[in-house]
C-alpha cells in the first residue's frame, strides 16, 4: 500500500471531524426536539386553556355546560387518593428496602423478592388495575372507592420507592453501622437512629417521584371503575350528611370519586370543542402538579449530592 | 452463673430478661420488615391469580383456538366473536411506530450524552429527559389527538381523526427518555481504557462510539430497548384517546384501531356486571398483554446473557 500524502491524511482527518460534528448536530437536534415537545405541550395547554383559569374553574363541579364545568371533585379526589397511596406505599416501601439492604441474608427467599421487584416495575399499569378490580373491588369488597384507588397506586409505585430506599441506604458507608453497633446498639436501633435518618433525603426523592407518577396514572383507576361524573365531595369527617347523621372519621375513604386524569380523559373524548378548552386547562393544572413535584425531587437530589460527603 | 453474692442474682436475671426481650423485639421487627418485602411477591401472585382464574372462566365459554384464530372481535355484541389477533394487531402496529421513532432517537441521544456532550450539557439534559418521562400519559394522549393529529393531517390529508400513527408517534416521544437514560448508563459503564485504546489507534469519536462503545454496551442497550417495548405494549391512555377504540384487524398505521389496553379501558368505562362474559373478557385480554410483555422480557434476558461482556 502506498503511503498517504499529507494532503490525503488531512482530508481523512477533516472527513472524520466533519462526521463527528455532524453527529453532534444530530444529537443536539434530538435533545432540542425533546425539549420542544415539552414546551409545545405546556404552551398549547396554557394558551388554549387560558380563558378557564378562574377561581370558578377550581371551585365548580363537572357540568354538562363546558363554561360552567370545573375540577373541584377532580383535584380533591386526586389529593385524597394520593394521601391513601402515600400512607400505604411509604411505610411498606421503606420497610421493604430496609429489609433487603440491612437484614436479608443471601438466600433464595431474598433472590425471589429481588427478581420480583424488578419484574413488577415492567408490568403495565393497566394490569395493576385488573388486579385491583379482582382483589380490592370484589374480593375485599372495597368497591369503587378512594381506598381501592389509593391502594392500587400504592402497589404500582412500591417498586420505585423500594429501589430509591435501597440506593439511599447503600450510599451510607459501613463505618456508620460499625460505629453504632460498637457502642452496643442493636440492628434495629442502628436503622432507627442512623440508617433511616441519613437515607431520608434519598427516600424522599423516591417518594416524590413515585407520587408524581401516581397522580398522573389514569388506566388503573379507570379499570377499577372510577366514575367520570361526580358532582359531590367525599364526606368531611364529623360533618353532617344526609338525614342528620354524622360522617365518621374515615367515611371519605369509601366514597366514590374522580381524579384529575379521568376528568381530562372525559373532556378530551367529547366531540364538543368547548370541552377541549376545559381539557387543556385541567391538563395544564395536572402538568403543573407533576412537574413541580418532579422539580422538587430533582432539586433535592442536587442538594443532596452537594451536601453529603462521607 | 456462679455468683458468690446472693444479692447480685436478681440484677443479673433482670439484665438477661431485658436482653431476651430486646432479642424478641429485634426478631419481631425483622419479621415485620420481611412481611413488607413479601408484599411484592404477594402482588405478583395476586396478579397471576386474578388473571388466570378469570381467564379460566372465560375459556370455559370460548375455545382457545377461536380466541387465537378468529378475525373478529365483537365480545359485547349478540353475535360475539373473540379473536384476540384483532387487538394484538393494533398493539403491535402502534408499538412498532413508537419504537421506530424511539429506538434511533433514544440511542442517538444516549451516544451524544455519553460520548460527545460536555458535563454541563449532560447535567442540563438529564433532568429535561426526566421531566419528559414524567409527563402523565393522559396529557400525551390529549397532545396526540388535538395537536399531533392535526399537524399530521396537514401533511397526510387522508389521515383520519383517530389513527395508530399519531398515537404511535407520541408514544415514541414518551419512550425516548427511558431508552436514552438506560442506554447512556450502559455506555458510561464501558471502561475508559477501551476508548483510549481506540483513540490511540487514530479513531474519531464517532468511530469509537459506534465500533467500540456500542458493541461493548450492547447488552445494556438491548435491555433498554426491551423496556421500551414493554412500555409501548402496555401503554394505555395515549391509545385510548388518540387511536380510536374500534376493533380493526389491520397492519396499516394510518387507520384507527383498538389495542388490548384500550379495549380494557373501553369495557371498564361501561357498566359490566361482575362475572359476565364481557367482564371476564378484559381479564383474558390482560393475561394476553402480560404474556406478551413477559415474552419480551424473557427474550431480553436471553439476549443479555448471550451478549454480555465482562471487563
Amino acid at each position: 500500500m502506498k503511503p498517504l500524502t499529507t494532503e490525503q491524511i488531512r482530508a481523512v482527518i477533516a472527513k472524520g471531524k466533519f462526521r463527528d460534528n455532524l453527529f453532534k448536530a444530530v444529537g443536539v437536534f434530538c435533545l432540542a426536539f425533546a425539549l420542544l415537545v415539552i414546551v409545545a405541550l405546556i404552551a398549547d395547554m396554557l394558551i388554549k386553556g387560558s380563558e378557564r383559569f378562574t377561581l370558578d374553574f377550581f371551585l365548580n363541579f363537572a357540568s354538562r355546560r363546558a363554561t360552567q364545568a370545573g375540577i373541584l371533585s377532580a383535584w380533591v379526589g386526586s389529593l385524597l387518593v394520593m394521601l391513601v397511596t402515600a400512607l400505604a406505599a411509604v411505610p411498606l416501601g421503606v420497610a421493604a428496602g430496609l429489609y433487603l439492604e440491612e437484614y436479608a441474608k443471601r438466600n433464595w427467599i431474598t433472590n425471589i423478592i429481588e427478581i420480583n421487584i424488578t419484574n413488577l416495575a415492567a408490568v403495565p399499569s393497566i394490569v395493576y388495575g385488573l388486579l385491583a378490580l379482582g382483589i380490592f373491588v370484589y374480593q375485599f369488597g372495597f368497591g369503587q372507592s378512594i381506598l381501592s384507588a389509593g391502594l392500587t397506586l400504592a402497589l404500582l409505585i412500591l417498586p420505585i420507592i423500594i429501589v430509591a430506599t435501597r440506593e439511599a441506604i447503600r450510599a451510607i458507608p459501613a463505618m456508620i453501622r460499625e460505629g453504632s453497633m460498637a457502642v452496643g446498639a442493636t440492628r434495629w436501633q442502628t436503622c432507627r437512629y442512623h440508617i433511616i435518618p441519613y437515607a431520608m433525603p434519598g427516600i424522599l426523592t423516591g417518594v416524590i417521584i413515585g407520587l408524581a407518577r401516581a397522580i398522573g396514572e389514569t388506566a388503573p383507576i379507570i379499570t377499577i371503575g372510577a366514575l367520570t361524573f361526580i358532582a359531590f365531595l367525599p364526606p368531611v369527617p364529623f360533618s353532617e350528611i344526609d338525614g342528620g347523621a354524622t360522617a365518621g372519621m374515615f367515611d371519605w375513604v369509601m366514597s366514590p370519586f374522580t381524579v384529575m386524569p379521568i376528568q381530562i380523559f372525559n373532556w378530551t373524548s367529547r366531540p364538543d370543542p368547548a370541552f377541549e378548552i376545559n381539557a387543556a386547562a385541567a391538563g395544564f393544572v395536572l402538568m403543573a402538579m407533576v412537574l413541580s413535584m418532579n422539580a422538587v425531587a430533582i432539586y433535592l437530589r442536587y442538594k443532596m449530592r452537594k451536601n453529603i460527603k462521607w | 452463673m456462679s455468683a458468690n453474692n446472693a444479692s447480685d442474682l436478681p440484677k443479673v436475671s433482670d439484665r438477661l430478661a431485658y436482653n431476651a426481650m430486646r432479642n424478641w423485639k429485634e426478631k419481631l421487627i425483622e419479621a415485620i420488615l420481611l412481611g413488607a418485602a413479601a408484599i411484592s411477591v404477594l402482588t405478583t401472585l395476586g396478579i397471576v391469580y386474578v388473571l388466570v382464574s378469570e381467564s379460566y372462566s372465560f375459556f370455559q365459554n370460548v375455545s382457545i383456538i377461536d380466541f387465537l384464530t378468529d378475525t373478529q372481535w365483537t365480545p359485547l355484541f349478540d353475535d360475539a366473536h373473540f379473536g384476540i389477533m384483532v387487538l394484538i394487531s393494533g398493539t403491535l402496529v402502534s408499538s412498532g411506530v413508537a419504537l421506530l421513532l424511539a429506538i434511533p432517537m433514544g440511542t442517538i441521544i444516549a451516544i451524544y450524552l455519553s460520548e460527545f456532550a460536555n458535563p454541563k450539557v449532560r447535567e442540563m439534559a438529564k433532568p429535561i429527559l426526566e421531566l419528559l418521562g414524567g409527563i402523565p400519559t393522559i396529557v400525551f394522549g390529549y397532545f396526540a389527538l388535538l395537536v399531533v393529529t392535526p399537524i399530521l393531517q396537514f401533511f397526510l390529508p387522508s389521515l383520519p381523526g383517530f389513527s395508530l400513527l399519531s398515537a404511535g408517534i407520541v408514544m415514541g416521544v414518551m419512550i425516548v427518555p427511558y431508552i436514552a437514560s438506560l442506554s447512556e448508563d450502559a455506555m458510561r459503564a464501558v471502561p475508559m481504557s477501551m476508548r483510549e485504546g481506540a483513540y490511540a489507534m487514530g479513531s474519531t469519536k464517532l468511530y469509537t462510539a459506534i465500533h467500540v462503545v456500542v458493541p461493548a454496551a450492547i447488552s445494556g442497550l438491548a435491555a433498554s430497548y426491551i423496556l421500551g417495548i414493554s412500555r409501548a405494549v402496555g401503554e394505555t391512555m395515549i391509545l385510548a384517546v388518540a387511536a380510536g377504540m374500534q376493533p380493526n384487524l389491520t397492519w396499516n398505521p394510518m387507520e384507527p384501531a383498538a389495542t388490548i389496553t384500550s379495549f380494557i379501558v373501553q369495557v371498564a368505562l361501561g357498566d359490566l356486571p361482575h362475572g359476565s362474559i364481557g367482564y371476564q373478557t378484559i381479564f383474558a385480554a390482560g393475561l394476553t398483554l402480560l404474556m406478551i410483555t413477559l415474552l419480551f422480557n424473557i427474550l431480553g434476558q436471553w439476549l443479555r446473557a448471550k451478549y454480555r461482556e465482562n471487563y
